[in-house]
């Protein structure tokens, strides 16, 4: 990572305000995974809409962070959510060849593939790292995927970063 | 161009005074999250000057409770935790806006479709993430910047996409209001379906002299530019400015044609079905797909064309006195640029070969419902007389079955079609007017006659002996010497299985749909639903709209319709697609990447991967080459944002330290458990 993360990172650090809740004193095995999201405006942040719009439950697990299109998402956002703690990230966005903006979405399938053999290097499941195509129509899919994603870092439990 | 900008740049250093608002929505978020408790915890945080909760902060009483707060309190920066920014974060951005802040510095937290309404069950967590959603935008609000909203110029004029009755309407209303109108066909002729219905339900009138009026008044029309023949392939730009380049796809015969019809009195080709009468005749390899066709000319099948296809032939050539056969004709294209564009591009009937049961393709005697339409009309082969296909004899009793490839899971078609219960009731009473001896029968599931004047119409039906049988045909068979048609059938008032013998069984086919709906969403980058119909920007409030700015759906082509509804939609995305055009200029979304030269290397990995090239490196300030951005051409994904390895390069809104503060916000001490 280049400097001038670190040096925002660290600024962020020096901003954020100590905890204001008594939720960290439950325990993880209690809260169950912690779940980053990444959404695409036009596709899959729609589709979470439609999935709210027609009460397709999932797990509480996630928070999703919107970006206009999963190109914006860089491998450093994915690498700081883990090393902050996240137990899983997820990044979902118009199926290929629906990009809002072209090709967007081939440029984070790149991304992520490199990522996710990096994570296996750094002993992390790459299967803590989720890419999916979830259309704006698709809320029983995104429900789907994220009931899915949840199980699985339930089962592969919370994640220690060396 | 000009720069509309109502906030001070210095904000960005003054340091941040946030209101939070969370909105209740009534019960929506109220009746799951603990609204009290996200407020006090909110009022704890850093910067956050006040905190509020609401029944409804979208309201005019709740607007200006946000309003007065940041007049009087001093307020730069404002979160609502409400429904999705989807939604109504145009709503707040205007609040903002009128309260003299940058509507910019706004954040929404969206603890409706993200939490409340998903997590109803588990109010407990529910009301956890609401927490942790709001502390997350309060995170990113500290670091929004004011933006400027630039307006652009509008193209005044508009692509009207299918020239069936949906197509035509908005291409009248919008041409009448003296706005230029590309109209894009991709068959030969204006006209759609409508124009091959015999009459039309409920008024019983004549289907083609309601419609062929209208497609004189296109031809005729000097603010219509009608392109038949003709695909669009591509399409760039945002609303206000489209460039589209529409494919014209060659005739082989040219505008000098005069239509006298010499030329498919010569042409030797015979035996091809044709699609207009639904394979009930045929027509040449030259043809006019109807009499009434606009344009009014001939054109040439160049799949069944003896010059075209072996290149011997060429009568037609020879017998064309106006000398408008020209067998060289290759594709065209032409490029318009259009402020607003209006699909239209309608539906197909379900095509019940796919149901082998019902014998459809394999016994003559059951055809679909269009096939019946071109029999009973009077513009049709058989000039308005009912027949059997298998003798060409009038048939003495008729079944019609509803819910073909509708209302289906085994057909993976859930939707009802809408048009098949009225249309099986005009057809049914066109049976009767046709012969009143003829026995007529309705195999239904429900009868859904819920337009205007349609319940009366279904009573009148009944009223003149038509027999409705509620039940699902399970099965046809014919009888090979007779080729009459046995339907195997449970009578459910009944509860009996009943066998039943007709002379012609007529399937209420419903609407898919059309299969070019795929190549036009590409085209248009608009999405569409899992029916695969055009998805609406939001099924109560705007069915009109497509979710992208300056695109607008019209008929068919966004549900299924009947023609008075299709009409209405078309007026309205009419009237939709004028605003920006009357306007003459839109609002721009200022999300577009700003580089920072001080950071920036020159590598030009930004200007590679920039799917729009809105981005050139060259010589900066100080002569060291830099990236710049053209922000007309910058659509704002973000793209170069994640690909700069120095972070030189950051799209507003969602910049790295945005980014990164929601993730370290929700995440901070999780390391430490």
């Amino acid at each position: 990572m280049s400097n001038w993360s670190d040096i925002k990172t660290r600024e962020l650090a020096a901003l954020l305000s100590p905890s204001i809740s008594d939720v960290e004193s439950k325990s993880r095995a209690e809260l169950g995974p912690r779940i980053i999201a990444f959404l695409c405006n036009w596709c899959s942040y729609a589709g979470a809409d439609l999935a709210g719009s027609l009460h397709k439950d999932y797990p509480p697990n996630i928070r999703i962070i919107r970006v206009m299109c999963t190109g914006r998402v860089d491998s450093t956002l994915i690498l700081q959510a883990f090393a902050q703690g996240a137990d899983g990230v997820l990044i979902s966005g118009c199926h290929l060849g629906e990009c809002h903006y072209r090709t967007g979405n081939y440029k984070v399938d790149r991304t992520i593939s490199l990522l996710r053999s990096m994570l296996a290097q750094m002993h992390i499941n790459p299967d803590r790292l989720l890419l999916t195509w979830v259309s704006a129509s698709e809320a029983v899919k995104f429900s789907r995927v994220v009931t899915q994603f949840t199980e699985d870092l339930t089962r592969f439990g919370p994640l220690n970063p060396r | 161009m000009y720069m509309e900008n109502t906030t001070d740049p210095s904000d960005l250093l003054t340091e941040p005074r946030i209101g939070v608002y969370v909105c209740k929505c009534g019960e929506n978020i109220g009746g799951v999250v603990n609204i009290d408790r996200i407020v006090t915890e909110a009022s704890r945080l850093p910067a956050v000057i006040i905190t509020r909760g609401y029944e409804h902060f979208c309201s005019d009483s709740g607007q200006n409770t946000i309003r007065e707060d940041i007049e009087k309190m001093g307020l730069n920066r404002v979160v609502i935790a409400a429904c999705s920014p989807r939604m109504h974060e145009p709503t707040f951005r205007r609040t903002l806006q009128s309260a003299g802040l940058n509507p910019f510095l706004l954040e929404i937290a969206n603890i409706r479709e993200q939490c409340s309404w998903v997590h109803a069950h588990n109010p407990e967590m529910a009301t956890e993430k609401a927490r942790d959603l709001v502390e997350m935008a309060v995170s990113k609000v500290k670091y929004a910047q004011p933006l400027e909203t630039s307006f652009v110029k509008v193209e005044r004029a508009c692509m009207v996409i299918g020239g069936g009755i949906a197509g035509i309407q908005s291409a009248l209303d919008i041409a009448n209001a003296g706005i230029k109108v590309y109209l894009v066909e991709k068959s030969p002729s204006i006209g759609g379906k409508m124009a091959r219905w015999g009459k039309v339900f409920p008024s019983m009138d004549c289907s083609q002299c309601n419609l062929t009026p209208k497609m004189s008044a296109v031809a005729n029309h000097p603010d219509i530019e009608l392109f038949a023949n003709s695909e669009v392939v591509e399409t760039d730009g945002s609303v206000g400015n489209f460039t589209v380049t529409i494919r014209k796809n060659p005739s082989y015969v040219t505008a000098k044609c005069t239509a006298c019809g010499a030329c498919t009195q010569k042409c030797p080709t015979r035996g091809i079905s044709n699609e207009f009468n639904y394979g009930l005749d045929t027509r040449k390899a030259i043809y006019k797909p109807f009499a009434q066709a606009i344009p009014n000319k001939y054109s040439i099948d160049p799949q069944h064309c003896l010059y075209l296809t072996k290149g011997k032939c060429g009568s037609c050539k020879k017998v064309c006195a106006a000398g408008a056969i020209d067998y060289d004709m290759g594709p065209e294209f032409k490029t318009i640029r259009v402020g607003t564009i209006i699909v239209a591009t309608g539906y197909e009937t379900y095509n019940p070969d796919k149901i082998p049961r019902l014998g459809f393709g394999v016994y003559p005697n059951v055809i679909t419902a269009p096939m019946f339409e071109r029999m009973i009309s009077p513009f049709g082969p058989s000039e308005g007389a009912l027949y059997r296909p298998s003798d060409r004899k009038k048939p003495q009793s008729v079944a019609f079955l509803l819910c073909v490839g509708s209302r289906d899971e085994t057909l993976h078609v859930s939707y009802c079609s809408r048009v098949c219960c009225m249309y099986s009731c005009k057809q049914a009473r066109l049976a009767k007017e046709f012969d009143p001896a003829i026995d007529v029968s309705i195999f239904y599931m429900d009868m859904r006659c819920f337009g205007k004047g349609h319940e009366e119409f279904y009573q009148e039906t009944q009223s003149l002996g038509v027999n409705f049988i509620r039940g699902k045909v399970a099965e046809i068979h014919q009888d090979l010497r007779t080729q009459n048609l046995s339907l195997r059938y449970e009578d459910t008032l009944l509860g009996q299985t009943m066998l039943a013998e007709f002379d012609l069984v007529v399937l209420a086919v419903g609407q898919k749909p059309n299969p070019d709906a795929e190549a036009v969403a590409r085209v248009l980058n608009i999405p569409r639903g899992l029916d695969g119909f055009f998805l609406e920007a939001h099924p109560n409030l705007r069915p009109n709209d497509s979710p992208v700015e300056g695109i607008y759906l019209a008929g068919c082509c966004q549900s299924p319709k009947d023609i008075s509804d299709s009409v209405a939609q078309a007026s309205g995305a009419a009237s939709h697609a004028m605003i920006p055009l009357v306007k003459g200029e839109v609002p721009t979304e200022p999300l577009v990447a700003i580089p920072d030269p001080s950071l920036c290397a020159g590598c030009r990995v930004c200007e590679s991967i920039c799917a729009y090239s809105a981005i050139e490196v060259k010589p900066g300030p100080h002569g060291r080459k830099v990236a710049f951005v053209n922000s007309t051409l910058c659509h704002g994904c973000g793209a170069c944002a994640s690909a700069c390895p120095k972070q030189a390069i950051q799209a507003p809104g969602f910049t790295s330290l945005q980014l990164l503060s929601q993730i370290s916000t929700y995440l901070k001490g999780a390391n430490n458990v």
